[in-house]
């Protein structure tokens, strides 16, 4: 039971994360019809900017504000970062192949990836790195926390900061898109393009806006998954494929989708890294991911397209 | 090889091809003067003739130079080039986004290694070995492909970068499957044999213990025998079925063509003729590790397929020299950096032709180089005391030139680096006379960068010069060299 439980704590922590990586991914595909594959590589550079950025306050050792600003204050540097970072990549890498053929973006998408994991390897070497989260504050992330009645199992501060961070997230964004007049646009953007800008609605600045709010959430997914792991710079393949996988799974273009993806994503590999092997729990998630693409490829919540001529 | 090129002047309206279309074609189809009769004639060259021709020229490359370096480089190429037309198989005529296309390079090396090393102590003889490995290959990618039969195809490319990611899981982890170690994980499968046809064995190095010719020329052989056959499956019914698949598949499917069918047959083409390489390349290096197939190979390849031109045997192959070429060229700092400047020169005149602004532009980088290396010398002369990568001739012109810090600062390679990214992706946005004015520092920024952080280090710059000519040149040309150029008719 306990280590159920603590295996159940390790798959939501890393399945929040994905969920957040998996909204970027949905949010674009849902008005663009666009895999930008590129959206691993932004959710490192978060990490590495949230990193950069808990250098310039002082560092671990000596930090010059207080641990809660501190977390905040790397998160918000990545996240505007990133939120910058998405506009150029689809101002200068997706815009011009708007309406070329459909395969020609995906590939622009490809090279933006490599520019960005080989630019981060230039500037910051190969090496893995991390936040030292455990030195923070003289530990206070790790040492305060509360331990589940009736187990062992202990859940530390730092675990709590990292899911409910990201449910926070989550929520801002379905506010922003279910109740402001921008995200009313976006989904009437995703459901149809030409009838959405036939109405008034300019869907240029949707797709930035879209690219603003995904990319911000992948930032926040860097410094998060940070705080926890170590990093390197040609991480996001990897990390965005897993991210992607969550978005799939979900039902790539719905947002309840992409969180639950994500969730069941890191269940299913806690559970099997816990229960199976820790080698082989990558191909467990890709075993449960081409099941899905065979009986439910429209994913959990989405809607089965037909395609009219 | 613009043997497609039909040399008759269009005297009206072709059939099928509206007036402008017409003109246009008309307008580009005669050079006048000794390069347009010069044109002609090579235009009446076949294709076999010039096949045999590179053929040839890059088998005598090797001959004259007594150098393993030389030797490895050209084989690695025509691996290259035998992957890129692997790869535009399946993106240049299906029109499809592979993504584990680098997997199945991996198979087919896998498979040999497997099935001819004492790892496994099977020894088949090559001249079975090789079909069969491609035959696995090409049934690897069909059943690859058959998930994609429901799927749209932004899904393919899903279930074939997966495909690839669990290949690589598998090569890496393979070294426990329940206590049996079968592809010895990331230490790799070593001491496959070499390649025997009839008892012959070919011995990897000479007696002097430089590389085999031989494998060049095997490598050679296979690459005759697929561009051979990959034209004649171009030019049949399954050819043009592809291109019409890739230009509309909704078309195609109402005219009754075999849409999944197709796809897969693609798909299977393309894996065979990556696995059959990895046959001989796996032979050669007599070892496979995983981390030889990974994203860097796959970005290589696609470049190289866009380079050349998708759907353009020719292009991708001329695509595949080019890129070898210049990977290897700026792994030596002293050879990249003439690339560098040699580069820029010819993009210039490439942009302004021989005007004043082309004077006016490479002038005031000139001047601006030595006024800036002036002043910051007379502030600080560590600014200018350091010495340019790789000393050479070039290093000490460059170095009079540019500003070399004997020290810099941590922050300034990324902050410098940040800058030129932000210059260069501006300078798009702007035109006129601010495009003209603002070239001029970002020519010298982009010099003193290129000195001083990317010669530092070759083996990320490769890759995000890769990059970048991935990126513009879709946006820029996407039909690449010599591609066809699609018009989206709507």
């Amino acid at each position: 039971m306990d280590v159920f439980l603590q295996l159940t704590l390790n798959g939501l922590t890393l399945g929040s994360v994905y969920a957040l990586i998996a909204l970027g991914y949905s949010l674009v595909y849902g008005i663009l019809k666009l895999l930008n594959f590129a959206h691993g590589d932004v959710f490192t550079v978060g990490a590495f900017v949230g990193f950069g950025a808990l250098q310039l306050l002082g560092g671990v050792a000596h930090p010059a504000v207080p641990i809660w600003l501190l977390l905040v204050l790397i998160t918000l540097a990545a996240m505007a970062v990133c939120a910058v970072l998405g506009v150029a990549i689809e101002r200068f890498a997706y815009r011009p192949l708007r309406d070329a053929p459909r395969i020609a973006p995906l590939i622009s998408a490809l090279g933006v990836s490599f520019f960005l994991a080989y630019s981060l390897q230039l500037l910051f070497g190969a090496d893995q790195r991390d936040y030292d989260a455990f030195n923070l504050g003289s530990g206070v992330l790790f040492m305060t926390g509360f331990t589940i009645p009736g187990t062992e199992v202990r859940v530390p501060l730092l675990r709590i900061v990292v899911i409910l961070c990201a449910f926070a997230l989550m929520v801002v964004l379905w506010l922003l898109v279910t109740r402001t007049k921008t995200g009313k646009a976006m989904t009437a953007t995703s459901i149809d393009r030409e009838a959405a800008a036939m109405m008034g609605i300019n869907v240029d600045r949707v797709i930035v806006f879209a690219f603003v709010l995904g990319s911000a959430l992948a930032g926040a997914a860097g410094v998060l998954f940070g705080l926890r792991a170590p990093f390197y710079p040609s991480l996001g393949f990897l990390v965005g494929l897993k991210g992607f996988t969550a978005a799939v799974i979900g039902g790539i273009g719905s947002i309840p989708g992409a969180m639950a993806g994500g969730l069941i994503l890191g269940f299913a590999e806690a559970y099997t890294q816990g229960y199976v092997s820790t080698r082989w729990s990558d191909l467990i998630v890709f075993v449960i991911l081409v099941t899905f693409m065979l009986f439910r490829p429209q994913g959990l919540f989405g809607k089965a397209d037909i395609k009219k001529v | 090889m613009s043997d497609e090129r039909d040399d008759t002047q269009p005297t009206g309206p072709a059939l099928g091809k509206d007036e402008w279309v017409a003109r246009f074609g008309a307008n580009r189809v005669r050079r006048s003067g000794a390069l347009g009769v010069l044109e002609q004639r090579l235009a009446t060259v076949s294709w076999w003739a010039w096949l045999t021709l590179f053929v040839a020229v890059i088998a005598a490359l090797p001959l004259g130079i007594e150098s393993g370096y030389v030797r490895r480089v050209a084989f690695d190429t025509v691996v290259l080039m035998l992957l890129a037309l692997g790869l535009n198989i399946v993106v240049g005529w299906g029109g499809l986004l592979d993504l584990g296309f680098v997997a199945f390079y991996g198979v087919g090396a896998y498979a040999y290694a497997l099935l001819a090393s004492d790892h496994s102590g099977i020894h088949l003889p090559s001249i079975l070995l090789i079909p069969l490995v491609a035959v696995i290959g090409a049934l690897a990618g069909w059943l690859v492909g058959l998930p994609s039969r429901r799927l749209l195809g932004d899904y393919l490319a899903i279930v074939t970068l997966f495909f690839f990611q669990i290949f690589l899981t598998v090569t890496n982890n393979g070294d426990n499957v329940f206590g049996a170690s079968i592809t010895n994980g990331p230490n790799g499968l070593l001491n496959i044999d070499p390649l025997s046809f009839f008892g012959w064995t070919i011995p990897r190095s000479t007696s002097e213990g430089l590389f085999n010719v031989a494998y060049i020329y095997v490598a050679l052989a296979f690459f005759g025998v697929v561009y051979v056959a990959l034209r004649f499956v171009n030019e049949s019914r399954t050819g043009r079925a592809w291109r019409s698949l890739r230009e509309d598949p909704l078309a195609a499917e109402m005219m009754g063509m075999p849409v999944n069918r197709l796809k897969l047959l693609a798909f299977a083409f393309g894996a065979g003729v990556a696995a059959l390489t990895g046959t001989f390349a796996s032979a050669l290096n007599g070892s496979v590790f995983p981390q030889n197939f990974e994203f860097p190979l796959l970005i290589t390849v696609y470049t190289i397929v866009i380079l050349g031109g998708q759907g353009s045997q020719v292009g991708v192959v001329l695509g595949a020299v080019i890129v070898s070429v210049l990977l290897e060229v700026l792994r030596d700092a002293n050879d990249a950096r003439s690339l560098f400047y040699v580069a820029l020169v010819l993009g210039l005149y490439g942009a302004f032709r021989a005007s004043t602004r082309l004077v006016v532009v490479l002038g005031g980088t000139i001047v601006l180089g030595f006024v800036l290396r002036t002043v910051a010398g007379a502030i600080d002369g560590s600014w200018t005391a350091g010495t340019a990568e790789d000393a050479g001739r070039a290093a000490h012109l460059a170095a009079e030139w540019v500003i070399v810090p004997l020290e810099p600062a941590r922050w300034l390679a990324p902050a410098a680096y940040l800058v030129l990214v932000t210059l260069v992706l501006g300078l798009t946005l702007v035109g006129g006379r601010l495009r003209l004015a603002a070239l001029v520092p970002t020519l010298y920024l982009a010099a003193f960068v290129w000195e001083n952080v990317l010669l530092a280090k070759p083996e990320a710059t490769r890759y995000i010069v890769i990059g970048v000519i991935l990126v513009g040149l879709m946006i820029v040309r996407p039909n690449g060299l010599l591609g066809e150029k699609r018009v989206e008719i709507v």
